[in-house]
């Protein structure tokens, strides 16, 4: 199988199965409670079966909204993404250049990684 | 698999910073010597901690109808065995800590422990497994994403189980409780995030060949057998 056609089918998997994920998941809950974190169903379920546990610290500071919170997780996404495409450019610019440590061996590498791919 | 702050009693918070604070300790000395010793493996390193940045970010709904975040700790420990991950997995950890009041300080040494120290190592364990096997890289990865991730969500409910034990039940029945409400979720997640770590692998194996094969991850194979 070509290497594309291989990204292609592991990508449609990967909608698939969210998309999957979301009608079942939709279907089977009420729109109230619906796609609920499990972090903070598990503290519920703490604070359920035990009613007398009084957290004994509070987080230093708090999203005061869901917007500002959801906000902060997309910096966090938008950080490791740039860091990610910054890894993986500089990595695609210095391909087929032999690693400095072990030149012989690389050596043997460089006409397959120079070659253009499609 | 964020246990709340303060939600874990202050003697459980304090054995899981004992426990976690080695792992950790150790992780960043390898950060530190792999990025000393093989300055070529700085934008690899940068790219799995990254991964892991991105995809524990991203909250996702699940076939039981509520949602959950992967790990994507697995990566990592397939390219730089598993200590660097419990550096970066703290680094993450601190983040969602400190500003989105996600996890907490005092549950640190647990999550850390959950997240980085045994997702990564059971990754790990499963990957050498597959490659003593001679399975595909591909199904490599992908089952040691799909594990990380799964016995993160287990250990956190473990962890809870053991510090909040049921009534009638006792520990089990409550980790057992706790597991329902992470592990089934969990599921279509981790499957997920396989897949998304084999194309990532697919995509570093295109632009770092020679780095992946100098950590042994990919074996060296000579330029006419490789498929282009």
């Amino acid at each position: 199988m070509k290497k594309s056609t291989t990204n292609v089918l592991l990508a449609v998997a990967l909608v698939a199965l969210f998309a999957v994920s979301f009608i079942v998941g939709g279907a089977r809950t009420d729109p109230e409670e619906r796609f609920t974190g499990t972090d903070s169903a598990a503290t519920s379920q703490i604070e359920e079966a035990n009613p007398e546990y009084v957290p004994w610290f509070a987080p230093l500071f708090q999203p005061e909204s869901g917007e500002i919170e959801s906000g902060l997780f997309a910096l966090q996404a938008g950080i490791g993404g740039a860091v990610l495409g910054f890894a993986i450019g500089g990595l695609w610019g210095r391909r087929g250049a032999p690693l400095r440590d072990s030149g012989a061996k690389a050596a043997s590498i460089v006409p397959v990684t120079t070659e253009p791919t499609p | 698999m964020h246990i709340a702050e303060g939600f874990l009693p202050v003697g459980h918070a304090i054995a899981w910073f004992a426990v976690s604070t080695p792992f950790v300790v150790h992780g960043a000395r390898a950060v530190m010597k792999e990025t000393r010793e093989n300055p070529e493996s700085r934008l690899l390193l940068a790219a799995a901690g990254a991964f892991t940045f991105v995809l524990s970010s991203i909250k996702l709904p699940s076939v039981t109808g509520s949602s959950s975040h992967p790990t994507g700790t697995g990566l990592g420990a397939v390219l730089f065995r598993p200590p660097v991950m419990a550096f970066l997995s703290t680094v993450v950890l601190v983040f969602q800590a400190l500003l989105l009041a996600h996890g907490g300080l005092t549950t640190l040494g647990a999550n850390v422990f959950a997240m980085g120290i045994a997702g990564p190592w059971v990754g790990y364990a499963v990957w050498r497994f597959s490659q003593r096997l001679r399975w595909h890289t591909n199904v490599g990865v992908f089952l040691a994403l799909t594990f990380a991730d799964l016995a993160t969500y287990l250990v956190t409910s473990a962890q809870l189980g053991l510090a909040f034990p049921d009534p009638a039940s006792g520990m089990v029945g409550s980790l057992a409780k706790f597991a329902s409400i992470f592990a089934i979720s969990q599921v279509p997640l981790a499957l997920a995030e396989g897949i998304l770590g084999v194309l990532v692998f697919r995509l570093l194996t295109e632009v770092a060949l020679p780095q992946l094969e100098r950590l042994g991850v990919v074996g060296k194979r000579e330029p006419e057998l490789v498929e282009v």
